[in-house]
């Protein structure tokens, strides 16, 4: 299904056919959240038809032939749009042979593809898909270098096409990390960072296998010539560059990029002490991926770490996205921003309205990531990912209790929900509990 | 540099003694042989392990007599009362019920209405202090992991009081007692130490009266990890449980043994056979809670709780019956091989078998947040019909973890004659839109969301940027 949701220079290459599975459907009697930061709609409906969002909203007026399904009351929102993640690169974090989102073994590192890598039935796809996640940005992390490479938009329906944009965009860490991974300093990082996008400006417009010199550091190879070639769109602004950066210092380092790589599309991640320089992220328009409940001078680059911080972002102009990244799991993503809107009720704090958090986890995110006004909101012409819960969907313990993606209901079954069925009771009195399944 | 550092001090301390010992030798020639026995037994007598060497100097800090009016209150027992009362003064608990529960006239008294109030929050896995925040290399005091048997290391001699962890958890998580343990590289790490979560000086005005020490242990993983990454036993899980097996049996000839040379280790476990010291053994897998459970058994000690324990609903039946408690997370699974079978109704299904639950932090962030963990654990049984009302799930992050930390007679509850830790929450403590509002230690007011000066500020936070802010 995400032949549907072609972007740009591979849109041409790819059919519109509908779904096989895609059925259209209208609900009803809903209260119903677009995702674009309005408060939500109660006694409101959402129409989907051929995999798209055709309406959503109040006056949406019933077609014939086309199944009616009463939500009763229930919340009903677009799918959740996951920034930064590694779904679909790992089956066990510490099990090394099973965790593809590091390779700080490899000789390269801007050039890895996390697209080539992707396994869309891994059980953290399945189990965040049943957190209303529907889709995410998944990326390999620097480790060899302060490259990590480029990420990719998924979806998380399980098929055999769970890339929806390779190389979405390029992982940099200019942070206190990166500076230790080039050597002991941010100045030896920046150094890395400034030669490699000028031997991928010196790359651009020529095809063929660059002639770069490789940069290296002991054993470990820092910049490879196919790294610089992957650098090409990113210093000629045709991907995005991800910028992970936390304190005041580093934040306008970065901003100052811009001023030596004009073309550069910056799009900040982490960013614990944006609050501090604010209006200065705000004016340079560009947006943040930001930990939502940091508030721990963890390192001393977060010493004026808040949960402030995304509120106080938000209230001087800044695009803020909620990472997934900075949460224990992604699924945490609904109470990190439910935890925001607790905030508004904090004297001095500054936190977000309800439907502002709920845009921070999906449209946001999703516009972030080059799918504006396709993903994470119930737009017309967007992509039918919508999500039925049981509850208030930022309340902790609300889960989904049915999931859309581009019109086709999810499975919402996986290792933990098979678990949690055969211990539903401890009873082995006739056989032994691996016949129970 | 560390290493010399270390070495040096060692063969300094080593030279003073030799010089003492020779001074005593020359004394001795002066005296008579009897006498000189005498003088040399009192000027060299350390206190024995009975003294409490590091005692709590803790005081509770200035308090009026407050009450709070019109609340919902959940008294950590399971019991919860509609616009109650809680009345404290002298630092305990004076009177909790309705409406009419009778108060003086002349004493501070709070509007709760349309708010809630619980017992101060009680985390009973924290490492706040011995991996304090800014986490660097520096500050990494929470594994002697030199061996994978340290029974003589104690956990508050990491504890750096200055952790301004300790204040996150306090205003955004209602915290009023916490117990810090060592990590778990090693197979028995240390003794831990309870907490009140209060600022101090020193870790001695931070230690909780009358707690009983705690004693770390982890199965798994890491010890094996850790240890067997250096070609050292134990480098598998049988490894693990022969390594503790024997440490336990020396254990117990030290214990038996009147005479035996003063041992730091062997006093701790000696501690643990006699049960003074409680067990909190780090366990992941159903398979091998089972193991110690039995091992506990074959050495005549209790397993007080499970840490982490994301398998005990498989063996819920088990945990009851053993009265071991299982002090676990909400939706943690999958970061490591042994916590893949992770669920989110492994609380629930605690319950339903009358297993003892509490929820647990492990971490700096979610010990701010242990209510909204509570909550989703809840949630996912109620999805399977189990439902665990709202006073019952308070208890999981109250009397259940007091009781487990050994302090549930002092603290845990909203009971008369109890300390007043009390947390004033601005709505539901199991909804994601509440906070604390005010948190009361002893009765003293240490927290309150209304008053920016109300808010305890860590000596490395001074002259930073933020300081004193709402974090």
């Amino acid at each position: 299904m995400n032949r549907l949701l072609a972007l740009g220079a591979s849109l041409a290459a790819l059919t519109a056919a509908t779904p096989a599975l895609a059925q259209d459907m209208l609900i009803t009697n809903a209260k119903v959240v677009i995702g674009d930061g309005s408060a939500p709609i109660d006694g409101a409906s959402v129409l989907v038809r051929g995999g798209r969002v055709v309406a959503a909203g109040r006056n949406v007026a019933a077609p014939q032939g086309v199944p009616s399904m009463d939500a009763g009351g229930r919340w009903v929102t677009p799918g959740l749009f996951a920034t930064i993640t590694t779904l679909g690169l790992a089956d066990v974090d510490a099990v090394d042979e099973s965790n593809d989102s590091r390779a700080g073994g490899a000789p390269f590192s801007a050039s890895l593809d996390a697209a080539q890598a992707i396994n869309p039935t891994s059980q953290n796809i399945l189990v965040h898909r049943a957190a209303g996640i529907t889709r995410a940005a998944s990326t390999t992390m620097p480790s060899g270098s302060i490259f990590g490479g480029q990420g990719a938009i998924i979806d998380l329906d399980g098929d055999a096409n769970p890339v929806m944009q390779a190389r979405a965009f390029q992982m940099v860490d200019l942070s206190e990390g990166g500076g230790r991974i080039a050597g002991g300093s941010r100045a030896a990082a920046h150094v890395l960072f400034r030669s490699a996008l000028r031997e991928a400006q010196a790359l651009a417009g020529r095809s063929g296998i660059p002639g770069t010199t490789e940069i290296t550091k002991g054993d470990k190879v820092m910049l490879g010539r196919f790294d610089a070639e992957a650098l090409v769109p990113v210093v000629t602004g045709r991907q995005k560059l991800y910028v992970a950066v936390e304190r005041a210092a580093d934040i306008r380092a970065a901003l100052a990029l811009k001023a030596e790589f004009p073309r550069l599309d910056l799009v900040l991640v982490g960013v614990s002490e944006g609050w501090l320089v604010a209006s200065e992220i705000a004016a340079a328009k560009v947006p943040v991926i930001a930990n939502g409940l940091n508030d721990l001078p963890d390192t001393f680059q977060q010493l004026a770490a808040t949960q402030s911080n995304v509120g106080r972002m938000k209230a001087a102009g800044v695009t803020v996205a909620i990472n997934a990244d900075a949460a224990q799991n992604p699924r945490r993503l609904p109470q990190t921003a439910g935890n925001l809107v607790a905030l508004s009720r904090v004297p001095r704090a500054s936190g977000l309205s309800w439907g502002e958090a709920f845009a921070a986890i999906s449209s946001i995110p999703a516009a972030i990531s080059g799918m504006g006004g396709k993903a994470g909101v119930l737009a017309p012409g967007a992509l039918g990912d919508v999500v039925i819960w049981d509850g208030d969907p930022l309340e902790v313990g609300s889960v989904p209790t049915k999931v859309y993606i581009s019109g086709v209901e999810q499975d919402l079954a996986s290792h933990q929900s098979r678990l949690r069925d055969r211990y539903k009771t401890l009873d082995e009195s006739a056989r032994p509990k691996a016949f129970d399944w | 540099m560390a290493y010399k550092f270390t070495r040096s001090a060692g063969l300094a301390l080593v030279s003073a003694w030799a010089l003492a010992a020779c001074a005593t030798t020359n004394a001795q020639s002066d005296s008579a042989p009897a006498a000189a026995a005498d003088t040399k037994a009192r000027a060299f007598a350390a206190k024995g392990p009975k003294d409490d060497p590091f005692a709590s100097t803790y005081k509770p800090f200035p308090n009026v007599a407050t009450a709070i009016r019109g609340a919902t209150i959940y008294d950590g027992k399971g019991g919860k009362i509609e616009n109650g009362v809680v009345f404290m003064s002298g630092g305990k608990i004076v009177a909790v019920g309705g409406p009419d529960t009778p108060i003086p006239a002349d004493i501070a008294v709070f509007d709760g209405t349309g708010k809630f109030v619980t017992p101060g929050i009680i985390d009973i896995h924290s490492h706040l202090g011995d991996y304090p925040s800014p986490g660097v290399d520096a500050h990494s005091d929470g594994n002697e992991a030199t061996s994978p048997t340290t029974p003589e290391v104690w956990a508050e001699h990491s504890v750096w009081p200055q952790d301004p962890g300790f204040t996150r958890a306090l205003a955004n998580g209602g915290i009023t007692a916490l117990q810090i343990l060592p990590g778990s590289a090693n197979l028995m790490g240390g003794r831990s130490v309870t907490l009140k979560n209060v600022p101090g000086r020193t870790v001695q005005q931070m230690k909780f009266p009358g707690a009983p020490y705690g004693f770390k242990m982890a199965c798994g993983e890491n010890p094996k990890r850790v240890y067997g990454s250096r070609g050292r036993m134990p480098s598998t899980r049988m490894g693990n449980l022969a390594v503790n097996r024997q440490t336990w049996f020396d254990a117990i000839e030290y214990a038996n043994n009147d005479k035996a040379k003063r041992d730091l280790g062997k006093e701790t476990l000696a501690g643990v056979l006699r049960g003074e010291i409680l067990v909190h053994n780090h366990c992941y897998r159903a398979d091998e809670m089972a193991l110690v459970m039995d091992m506990a058994k074959e050495m005549g000690y209790k397993v007080t709780a499970f840490h982490h324990a994301v398998e005990a609903y498989k063996i819920g039946d088990l945990l009851r019956e053993n009265d071991v408690c299982s002090a676990i997370w909400a939706d943690w699974y999958g970061f490591k091989m042994e916590a893949y079978d992770g669920i989110l109704e492994n609380a629930a299904f605690l319950q339903r078998e009358g297993a003892c639950v509490v929820i647990h932090s492990d971490d700096a962030n979610d010990i701010q947040r242990l209510n909204q963990e509570a909550a989703k654990a809840q949630a996912a049984g109620r999805r399977l019909g189990i439902n665990i009302s709202d006073a019952e799930v308070i208890g999981w992050i109250t009397y259940n973890a007091a009781k487990a930390m050994g302090i549930g007679d002092l603290t845990g509850s909203l009971e008369k004659g109890k300390m007043a830790d009390v947390v004033l929450w601005n709505g539901d403590p199991l909804s994601v839109y509440s906070r604390p509002e005010k948190v009361w230690v002893d009765g003293a007011l240490m927290f309150d969301a209304m008053n920016p000066k109300t808010r305890p500020v860590s000596d490395f936070e001074l002259g930073q940027p933020g300081e004193g802010d709402v974090k």
